[in-house]
């Protein structure tokens, strides 16, 4: 299969790859462009592993093809904290003990640092159904939910 | 006086969270390898018992990408990849056992190559009659080992005569995948003399074991390192050693290197899960709710190979009576052979099948007899060391016999009913304080009202307590090692045998030596574990982690800082043990000298600053083929109180509540604990809930994805969840008194199934016999057979 040219931009820096037609974006990201933040833990768009954002938009990378990414803003795990500056989601899953094996962390917090940006202020239930398609098989998600709150509390100067 | 950043028992956050928050933690599949690396897939059988006729891989070979295609053809000696048995062929040797069997390995220049060309074969089967169901496997007497394994204690007719209420049914329980988020995956690399690998493994020895043995080489010629896994359960114990091992065979042959995983759906139709099993059983009460005799038959679903199943089946067997003291008990266990998937280590080890049976007892007597199930538990939990006396130094192998039977009112100690003494149980207290915390009673009475008002929806709430024994069975597995070094600038490096699967272990293990130094757990550089570094290590299961290698590397570290003492004791001209090392200091004769200016001073005097540890694990004395002894050096105890709601028009249900209460001694990291208590007992409850496993008639597993296959999702958590610790520290000497915790309350989910059954109670009569997992169809099913008997 012949590859294609792509122009993009990925957490704020212009990126050109090539990539077959057939290739999804995670495999992009991970294989091509050293970016391995994003994991893959079905490729069938279940469980939220591979979660980036595409023009603001939170996506499952593992259905979208590499070559959509032509013109478009992606932003990945790898760009959230600003330089040594990590975003408070970041902080408040450490400072929270949200993760353990950790292959879950970087799609859940990317998933819900989308949220907060449409919504500040979610309930337990909004974040709790927000965050439904990020499978997690060892934390139990309660911490998860604690860290996101107190995340969105400390975003909207409440601590 | 304030706790010292790193010192035992302080809530530090995982020792790579700063790594996984950024997405910079490398797991084995973001390794960068060499460009000329090979990719692997297997090519698998699609029928669940066959010879193999022909196999035509001209498509294959021919495909894209394609380097090099192997079949069992292409060896002398079919490499083994079995834990034990050496059943195992890496690749089908003429006969197919299960579907999802690897036939046939591919080697690619892209993952996505060798998936595709390995379904370009053409395979030509003679089909033989599959054995699928432990019916179909009893009946025709395929089983491991050559009948089933008895064990029993006091008399059962005599046990039943005292009986006031028998009970008798049979349970289904369904078996459980991993589904640990990274899937399997290995990456090999030749070296000068031999082979270096990258497994996403609990037990690195045996890769290098298994590697070894199928490149004919020498264990001292393989090298495994294993930095961190993207969730193991017991999945990774031995289920890794085909992709090792297939990764070590290409890249010998090749001279490339060779990274394999498996994609979820291969992942999910290859590798075993938990076994699942009929129980069945019979068991009486006396008017006080005693049991007085219980029998039960395990009917274990093993799979096509014999894996990890014997030791599973015996631990199921252990656990048979959970919580309680039972004179009377028979317990029957079938090891039982079909063309399915392997079933091997989950979370457990078999322990949770067997409380699950003891928990459905107590159901099914209380439901019987009219009582509440905590009035039966508490009239058979194994009683309180009587006046806290010290524990006793010998292992207890008392002969079963009527003695035990009254220990109780006497004041003794109660054994199980494989001989070993219950000196630490806790359960009566520990259950009462749970149930006063979350207010047990006055809720229970709350939703019999709420219910009587409700047509449609049921709610319901049951406690289940835990007694969960901690030691590998096999009991020479009970030792790790460690390799401790301090540099001459005062850093300190730790090695050990356990392995990262995210449960926190390095973190622990670091605070351990931590402690013994005065230093803070920033200042222990964690590295993984690695075979050219602590050899012949067990496996991280069992729960046993921070118990064995905790002790490992204190051990190690204690050593080094005795030298230092010594040598300042030398030099300054004091006893050694009056040298004290805090704060990141040295206090000696009044003076308080920097760690690292203590350590440059010991390597200048040319004294070593590096050792070894090793532990063993002390008591155990285990007679598998008897029954008797003390497989465990201790038990772990917990309780969990579970509030559900049913929608009886459907079968939809949802956890409302769960209140727990979990021992964990005196924890290192109570932060880490509570993280393994709280993701046990949702993955508990997931097992016996929403986790269904559905072979069709032919053997092939229709539930391979997370599409069809439902692990609990963030929605399904429980609405309130309440979890405390139970600080008592242990009676026997672990390292900072603490207990093992990650397995044991991975059995606080079955709260969640007895729930389930208690607000079925509230659609009629008939006793719900509910199986598991409690589907919503399940659950609607089983409104039916309340109504109508
Ligand atoms: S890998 Fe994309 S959703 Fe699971
Ligand atoms: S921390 Fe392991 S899957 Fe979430």
């Amino acid at each position: 299969m012949k590859s294609i040219q792509v122009s993009t931009t990925i957490n704020g820096d212009p990126v050109e790859f090539l990539c077959t037609p057939d290739e999804p974006l995670l495999d992009v990201l991970r294989n091509r462009l050293g970016l391995t933040g994003a994991k893959e833990g079905c490729g069938t768009g279940d469980c939220g592993a591979c979660s980036v954002t595409v023009n603001g938009r939170l996506v499952c990378s593992c259905l979208v093809l590499g070559v959509e990414a032509e013109g478009a803003q992606i932003e990945t795990i790898e760009g959230m904290a600003q330089g040594e500056t990590l975003h408070p989601l970041q902080r408040h899953f450490i400072e929270k003990a949200a993760l353990q094996c950790g292959v879950c962390t970087p799609g859940i917090l990317v998933a819900a640092k989308s949220l907060l940006e449409k919504n500040a202020s979610p309930t337990d239930e909004e974040v709790r159904y927000w965050l439904a398609g990020n499978l997690c098989r060892c934390t139990g998600y309660d911490k998860i939910i604690e860290a996101v709150q107190s995340a969105a509390a400390e975003m909207r100067g409440e601590v | 006086m304030r706790k010292q950043a790193g010192a035992l028992g302080a809530a530090l956050p995982h020792d790579s969270a700063p790594l996984h928050v950024t997405g910079r933690a490398p797991y084995v599949d973001d390794l960068k390898l060499p460009g000329d690396a090979l990719h692997l897939a297997f090519g698998l059988s699609t029928v669940a018992h066959a010879e193999i006729e022909a196999l035509d891989l001209s498509a294959v070979r021919a495909a894209p990408g394609v380097v090099l295609v192997l079949t069992a053809q292409d060896f002398d000696h079919v490499p083994d990849v079995s834990p034990v048995a050496g059943d195992e062929p890496l690749l089908a040797d003429g006969t197919v056992h299960y579907l999802g069997q690897a036939v046939f390995l591919v080697a690619a220049t892209s993952h996505l190559a060798a998936r595709k060309a390995a379904r370009l074969a053409k395979v030509t089967y003679r089909e033989r009659p599959a054995i699928l169901t432990v019916e179909e496997a009893l009946a025709a007497g395929s089983r491991f080992e050559t009948g089933p394994i008895t064990w029993a204690r006091g008399d059962l007719s005599t046990g039943f005569a005292a009986a006031k209420t028998v009970v008798e049914g049979e349970m289904e329980v369904g078996g459980q995948e991993h589904f640990y988020l990274e899937g399997q995956v290995a990456a090999a690399i030749p070296t000068e003399d031999g082979v270096q690998v990258m497994a996403s493994t609990q037990h690195p020895t045996e890769i290098q074991h298994k590697v070894a043995h199928a490149l004919h080489l020498p264990m001292a010629a393989v090298r495994v390192e294993m930095r961190r896994m993207g969730g193991g359960f017991g999945g990774k114990e031995s289920q890794g050693n085909a992709l090792a091992v297939a990764c070590a065979v290409v890249a010998s042959r090749t001279g490339r290197p060779a990274k394999m995983r498996y994609d979820r759906d291969d992942d999910m139709m290859i590798t075993g899960k938990r076994h699942d099993l009929k129980i069945r059983y019979r068991a009486g009460c006396d008017a006080q709710g005693r049991i007085t005799a219980m029998e039960v038959v395990h009917l274990m679903r093993c799979g096509w190979s014999q894996d990890l199943s014997l030791a599973v089946a015996d631990r199921a067997m252990l656990h048979a009576d959970n919580a309680y003291f039972i004179p009377n008990i028979r317990i029957e266990s079938h090891r039982l052979k079909t063309n399915t998937q392997s079933a091997t280590a989950y979370r457990g080890f078999g322990g949770p099948q067997g409380i699950v049976g003891m928990e459905r007892i107590i159901d099914h007597l209380a439901h019987a007899t009219g009582r509440d199930p905590v009035a039966i538990m508490q009239a058979n939990f194994y009683a309180e060391r009587p006046g806290g006396s010290p524990a006793k130094a010998s292992p207890g192998v008392s002969p079963p016999g009527p003695q035990d039977i009254s220990a109780k009112l006497k004041g003794e100690v109660q054994t199980t009913q494989y001989g070993m003494e219950v000196e630490d149980s806790v359960s009566g207290r520990l259950v009462g304080k749970l149930l006063a915390d979350c207010d047990y009673h006055a809720r229970k009475a709350a939703i019999a009202e709420w219910n009587a008002g409700s047509p449609v929806l049921k709610r319901g709430i049951a406690v289940t307590p835990v007694k969960f024994g901690i030691s590998f069975t096999l009991t020479f597995l009970n030792q790790a090692g460690a390799l401790v070094h301090v540099y001459q600038d005062g850093s300190v490096h730790l090695s050990h045998g356990g392995t990262e699967m995210g449960q926190g272990l390095n973190q622990k293990v670091a605070q351990v030596v931590a402690e013994v130094f005065g230093l803070s757990a920033r200042d222990i550089q964690i590295t993984a574990a690695d075979t050219g570094k602590v050899p012949n290590t067990s496996a991280t299961a069992a729960s046993s982690g921070s118990d064995l290698n905790g002790k490992a590397a204190e051990a190690a570290a204690l050593t080094i800082r005795a030298r230092m003492a010594e040598f300042l004791a030398g030099k300054y001209g004091v006893a050694a043990d009056t040298v004290r090392f805090k704060g990141g200091e040295v206090l000696v004769a009044g003076e308080s000298h920097a760690f690292a200016r203590v350590a440059e001073w010991v390597w200048q005097a040319r004294i070593s600053l590096s050792s070894t540890g090793f532990y063993a694990t002390p008591k155990i004395t285990w007679d598998r083929v008897r029954g008797q002894g003390r497989p465990f050096l201790y038990f772990a105890y917990g309780a969990a109180v579970t509030e559900v709601v049913i929608d009886t028009l459907t079968g939809e249900n949802r956890i409302l509540r769960t209140d727990i209460l979990h021992d964990c001694g005196r924890s290192l990291n109570p932060a880490l604990d509570i993280g393994q208590v709280e993701g046990a007992y949702v993955q508990g409850a997931g097992w016996l809930t929403t986790e269904e496993l559905v072979w069709d008639a032919k053997g092939r597993l229709a539930t391979h994805a997370p599409s069809t296959y439902k692990i609990p999702a963030v929605s399904d958590r429980p609405a309130i969840f309440n979890v405390a610790l139970w600080t008592e520290p242990n009676q026997e000497d672990t390292v900072g008194k603490s207990k093992a915790v990650g397995e044991p309350p991975f059995n606080l989910g079955i709260s969640a199934l007895m729930a389930l059954s208690h607000a079925l109670s509230f659609c009629g009569t008939a006793y719900p016999a509910l199986d598991a997992p409690a589907t919503a169809e399940r659950v609607l099913m089983a409104v039916e057979r309340v109504r109508h008997g």
